[in-house]
């Protein structure tokens, strides 16, 4: 088996007469056998590059290899060794759980028997096995969650693509899909999966790619971000937000990098911890400035979203563009 | 570096043959024909709404005395709500595509390695089937309330094919509408504007001369009022003229712009 199961090069996608570009150049290598993550807010890329790696949609230019075969020359063959769960959970909702898979097993060109015992298997896997045959209209979120799943996984594919597996779960079912995803990398599954959750990403992905605006912005391992940013987070709360300021043009140089300062509290970005927090806390001292409270933690993916972008993750209001808004309203029907 | 192509372990090997692609087909046009039957709503449309329309016409415009070419209206009436009954029902093709596209199938169907024109091919083959079912039962109302058809049996048979070869190309229309529209709401929105004058401005309901003089024109010459005196005529025993000729070019004309249009924005939609 090859060393990478899927390697993208250069992939460039536009939408509306080449007035939009979803996609501007995105390369990543996903080794196998591991989970690897595309990390990024609404709106950047993420979904348009796994449609176009699982050959949903074609590129405007640039390649794509997947279990050895070109997503543009060779479809039909990658579409053998892949399985697909999209955004919204696509059940079809007039069938029953058994029924959705049986009929994706036909359509994977499985003989009859062999779709009928892999749906059921599926389904006792999945903790679905006494809804089997109740209309998925019946099914709950995290039910028909693990019912799109089970569908991408009925041919047993050797690479899945996930896209925001955990959107809108509960934090229970989250973690059952997080222990369905790990169990499927030990059985020597790839797995590319798009999240905006940082713990998600932090806590799955081996590797990961930050998207932003159709353009990769780092690369790495989770533990590699993390430290690019520095080692530790420096956190000062205040009893005001005057406190806070007249703080803030004291200290912000015991940091390289811009501090982030949200109401009454700062947040520093610091090398050495313990050093950089006793001379924050002289300098305020002698200013006669009260601190409130303080606290040195380890950097969250969130801190490194918002240093390579300037803006949080999960508040990203994205510019929806018209061939997108469909998925728009479909979010915000949902 | 090398590159080695992946095998997955419980496909079949030859997914290009035909057979497959029968396969699929039959495997969606099922899941669509389901769905008929699990959507209460959509039963009431398929079923209920002829049976009314059947029922009510023939009574109602039925009391207005003899206007129709050979005084019967009922046989008048039956062969034309045959079509609209037809045409109505492809409004759920068109809210179907959209569903299956607003819900996310569409985007696993075309990651499946499964032949991509099963789709619409499924989707338009259950439309064939409901009609053939919609068909039998309309024929049997009719005949309860007095539908005393003149032609022969193979005329009638000839009728049917007819009036399917229509309802079937026309499908890749609403096809096209189900896949452009951004939800199925719209959709069904899109397919009113469309129906209710090609159904009503049109010979289903009541002969040309009593329309009035301004609609003949567009009446007399658009594809539904030539579909609806084709299988009119023959049901009834009547001279075709020129009617199942001019309907079947309209079948091919409508098919050949339509459907490359539906696959074009298949392709396009995920």
């Amino acid at each position: 088996m090859s060393e990478f199961s899927v390697e993208a090069t250069d992939i460039v996608r536009t939408f509306s007469d080449g007035d939009f570009r979803a996609l501007d150049g995105v390369s990543l290598q996903v080794p196998t056998g591991q989970v690897f993550g595309l990390l990024g807010p609404n709106g950047s890329g993420k979904t348009t590059m796994v449609r176009i790696l699982s050959t949903v949609l074609s590129p405007t230019s640039g390649s794509a290899i997947v279990g050895g075969y070109d997503v543009v020359k060779h479809p039909g063959h990658v579409r053998r060794v892949i399985g697909l769960a999209g955004q919204f959970a696509a059940v079809d909702e007039n069938l029953t759980g058994f029924e959705n898979l049986r009929m994706v097993g036909f359509l994977n060109h499985m003989e009859k028997s062999t779709a009928v015992a892999r749906s059921r298997e599926l389904l006792a896997e999945f903790g679905l096995a006494e809804f089997a045959h109740k209309l998925t209209t019946t099914y709950s979120g995290g039910m028909r969650r693990r019912l799109d799943l089970a569908a991408a996984l009925v041919a047993d594919p050797p690479i899945l693509f996930l896209d925001e597996p955990t959107t809108g779960l509960d934090p229970q079912s989250r973690q059952d899909l997080w222990a369905i995803i790990e169990g499927l990398v030990e059985g020597g599954t790839t797995v590319l999966l798009t999240t905006q959750y940082l713990e998600e990403a932090d806590r799955l992905c081996k590797q990961l790619v930050v998207l932003d605006h159709g353009k990769i912005i780092a690369e790495g391992t989770s533990s590699q971000l993390k430290s690019s940013l520095g080692n530790t987070v420096l956190v000062l709360t205040f009893s005001t937000t005057g406190d806070a300021q007249r703080a803030l043009g004291l200290i912000s140089d015991i940091s390289a990098k811009p501090a982030n300062v949200d109401g009454t509290v700062i947040e520093l970005t610091v090398d050495k911890g313990p050093v950089a927090a006793a001379e924050a806390l002289r300098r305020i001292d002698s200013a006669d400035i009260t601190i409130a409270g303080l606290q040195l933690r380890e950097p969250s993916l969130d801190d490194v979203f918002l240093n390579l972008t300037g803006h949080k993750a999960e508040n990203e209001v994205s510019e929806v563009p018209e061939k997108m808004s469909r998925r728009a309203r479909r979010k915000a029907r949902a | 570096m090398t590159t080695t192509p992946l095998t997955s372990s419980t496909t079949a090997p030859h997914h290009n043959s035909l057979r497959f692609a029968v396969r699929d087909v039959l495997t969606l046009a099922r899941r669509n024909l389901l769905a008929l039957v699990r959507i209460p709503t959509a039963l009431v449309f398929m079923v209920i709404q002829p049976v009314m329309f059947v029922l009510l016409f023939r009574y109602v415009f039925g009391a207005l005395g003899s206007f129709v070419p050979g005084g019967q209206y009922v046989n008048y009436l039956v062969p034309g709500i045959l079509v609209q009954t037809t045409i109505f029902g492809a409004i759920g093709t068109a809210i179907g595509l959209a569903e299956d596209l607003q819900r996310g199938l569409i985007e696993r169907f075309k990651a499946l390695p499964m032949a991509r024109m099963a789709v619409l091919g499924g989707r338009t083959l259950a439309d064939t089937a409901r009609n053939v079912l919609v068909l039998i039962i309309i024929t049997g109302v009719g005949f309860l309330v007095g539908f005393r058809p003149g032609g022969g049996f193979f005329d009638y048979i000839a009728a049917c094919l007819v009036m399917l070869l229509f309802a079937y190309c026309l499908s890749w229309g609403f096809a096209f509408i189900g896949l452009a529209a951004p939800n199925s709401e719209t959709a069904q929105a899109m397919t009113f504007p469309l129906i209710f004058p090609l159904t009503f401005a049109s010979t289903i309901f009541i002969p040309l001369y009593k329309l009035p003089h301004w609609m003949q024109g567009f009446a007399n010459n658009q594809p539904v009022s030539q579909a609806t005196d084709a299988v009119r005529s023959l049901m009834l025993g009547y001279p075709v003229g020129n009617h199942v000729w001019m309907s079947l070019i309209w079948s091919a004309g409508i098919i050949a712009v339509l459907a490359p249009l539906a696959v074009n924005q298949f392709r396009k939609v995920a």
